[in-house]
């Protein structure tokens, strides 16, 4: 039976003299090897040169400071929920007085931390923030040398206040009237899907 | 005599450096060509092109950690890559390198050493080249650097047999001298040897092929199956001693069949060439010119190695014995045969 236009029916018959001598097949393969030297090379040249991105290619994480420069994450805890690797860990606290420059709401994360290592770069914590706290940028997540410097603490998530970073671009028309649904656009043809099936 | 000395201490040192220069940048060359027959680009970080890439290796052979397995027998593993690099530089002393040039009333030829037996003197130094192989191996203590020095032992004996062969029907035709010199000047007036030896030339290609220990015959180092082969205990210099080696001994062999079979510094039309710039003879510039063909065609011939490395998977061992000793040995006869005949009806041999 033959599966594939491809496939060589094998044999043990006698080879002839000219695969004997294997000096045809030789120069047969050199003459392969140097055609490729004249061939499209694939190659990106990285740092210089860039392949092009998507529009919505989903990188590093962000933890935005809102106009005043106070942290708008309030440690809902609904980013770590919705996120299906659970890479994100968080503790809460109270702002005390005095802080209200630092943090928006009452409540704060002490300590918020992703682990790039677990993290798939889904986006669902971005979907799933309340406050529109946390972001995906367009930037890649450095390599390390250690697991441990994986995982990414606030010092490294929050948003430097002196160097804000820019997380419109990500924010296309079709994104933003993606977000404006009541409820997520997949939740809602979930919802569809369940009311059928009880019909 | 103080002349004599300067002379050939500059000869010596021109030569030393080119030789470490030709094989430092045919390991970049081995890399930028293997690149690019496989549709990449090949080292492009160091330097314009990757050119700096042979530096950056050589620095990073140099400070490595180096390892003495404390079962192996320390003076052999020591001496071996040395043994093996110093055979692999000497073979290249008889290499003539263009026309002599004239400086005042001598002529000094453009070689460290005229032997008159060289072809014999390269024979051998090539083949003490594989004791520093085999010490190597064996001075491990180590299985898979055993059977590589094994291998290595046996694949020189098996193709040195042929290379001789082949060697004798060239002697032949090039009018029964041994010289290395001589055997270049001889194709001055005519064609060159490949012209009256072409089987005789393919033999003695798979044979230097197989004596430098390249692929489709790099069964000593085997990568796939010997971890490293001979060279598996070795770290850092040695080991770099070893590869460089391996270059060395690609660029003595390239020149040495650009010689024997290409005419060496001669060209076509050389001659014409010269008479119509209004050259002398012993002008520099010829040398110059010579010079310059002979190293073009050695480079084309380093250039084939690899190319014939990056096509060609390696042989099975019993293959290797089997086109060694039953295709060719027996073909080098036949070469030597026809050549005799050949070389009757031109008029070379007087019986």
């Amino acid at each position: 039976m033959q599966l594939t236009k491809r496939s060589i029916v094998v044999s043990n018959k006698e080879q002839s003299f000219a695969e004997k001598i294997y000096f045809p097949a030789i120069i047969k393969g050199m003459a392969i090897t140097f055609s490729h030297l004249f061939k499209k090379r694939p190659t990106i040249m990285y740092p210089e040169v860039k392949r092009q991105y998507s529009d919505v290619y989903r990188g590093q994480h962000i933890l935005k400071l809102d106009e005043n420069g106070a942290e708008r994450c309030t440690s809902c805890g609904m980013c770590a929920v919705a996120c299906p690797a659970e890479a994100i860990i968080m503790e809460s606290a109270e702002r005390k007085k005095g802080e209200e420059h630092l943090y928006r709401e009452e409540k704060y994360a002490k300590t918020y931390e992703i682990n790039m290592l677990r993290c798939i770069f889904c986006g669902l914590c971005e979907d799933a923030c309340p406050k529109e706290a946390i972001f995906l940028t367009d930037r890649i997540v450095d390599a390390e040398y250690e697991r441990d410097t994986f995982i990414y603490g606030k010092d490294k998530l929050v948003e430097k206040i002196d160097k804000r970073i820019d997380v419109t671009k990500r924010q296309t028309p079709e994104v933003l009237e993606f977000k404006k649904l009541p409820g997520l656009k997949h939740n809602e043809l979930y919802q569809k899907k369940l009311n059928k099936e009880k019909h | 005599m103080l002349e004599f000395i300067i002379y050939k201490s500059i000869i010596c040192t021109i030569i030393f450096v080119v030789s470490l220069g030709i094989a430092a940048y045919s390991t970049w060359w081995e890399r930028k060509f293997a690149g690019l027959l496989q549709d990449r680009w090949g080292p492009s970080r160091a330097g314009i092109w990757g050119l700096l890439q042979p530096l950056a290796d050589g620095g990073k052979m140099l400070f490595k950690e180096e390892i003495i397995p404390n079962v192996s027998n320390k003076f052999l593993f020591v001496l071996a890559p040395g043994l093996f690099i110093v055979t692999a530089i000497m073979a290249g002393v008889l290499i003539p390198w263009g026309p002599s040039v004239k400086i005042g009333e001598t002529l000094y030829a453009l070689q460290v050493s005229d032997i008159n037996v060289g072809v014999i003197f390269l024979l051998g130094v090539t083949s003490i080249g594989v004791y520093g192989i085999m010490i190597g191996g064996w001075a491990s203590n180590n299985k898979y650097s055993l059977l590589g020095a094994i291998r290595a032992s046996a694949q020189m004996i098996s193709y040195e047999l042929a290379m001789g062969i082949a060697l004798i029907a060239l002697i032949i035709t090039a009018g029964g001298t041994l010289s290395f010199s001589e055997i270049v000047a001889a194709q001055d007036k005519g064609v060159a040897n490949i012209v009256w030896q072409p089987l005789g030339f393919i033999i003695f290609f798979i044979c230097a092929l197989a004596e430098t220990n390249r692929a489709p015959f790099d069964l000593a180092e085997c990568e796939t199956e010997l971890v490293g082969g001979y060279h598996t205990e070795y770290s850092a210099f040695k080991l770099g001693l070893f590869l460089f080696a391996e270059y060395i001994n690609m660029f003595v062999s390239s020149a040495v069949m650009a010689g024997f079979y290409f005419g060496g510094y001669n060209f076509p039309f050389a001659h014409e060439l010269y008479q119509a710039m209004g050259l002398q003879e012993g002008s520099w510039l010829i040398s110059l010119i010579g010079f310059g063909a002979y190293f073009t065609k050695t480079l084309i011939f380093i250039s084939v190695f690899m190319w014939i490395r990056w096509t060609i998977p390696r042989f099975r061992y019993d293959q290797l014995m089997n086109l060694g000793w039953k295709s060719l040995l027996p073909l080098s006869l036949l070469n030597l045969l026809i050549t005799v005949i050949v070389e009757y009806f031109r008029g070379n041999i007087n019986l």
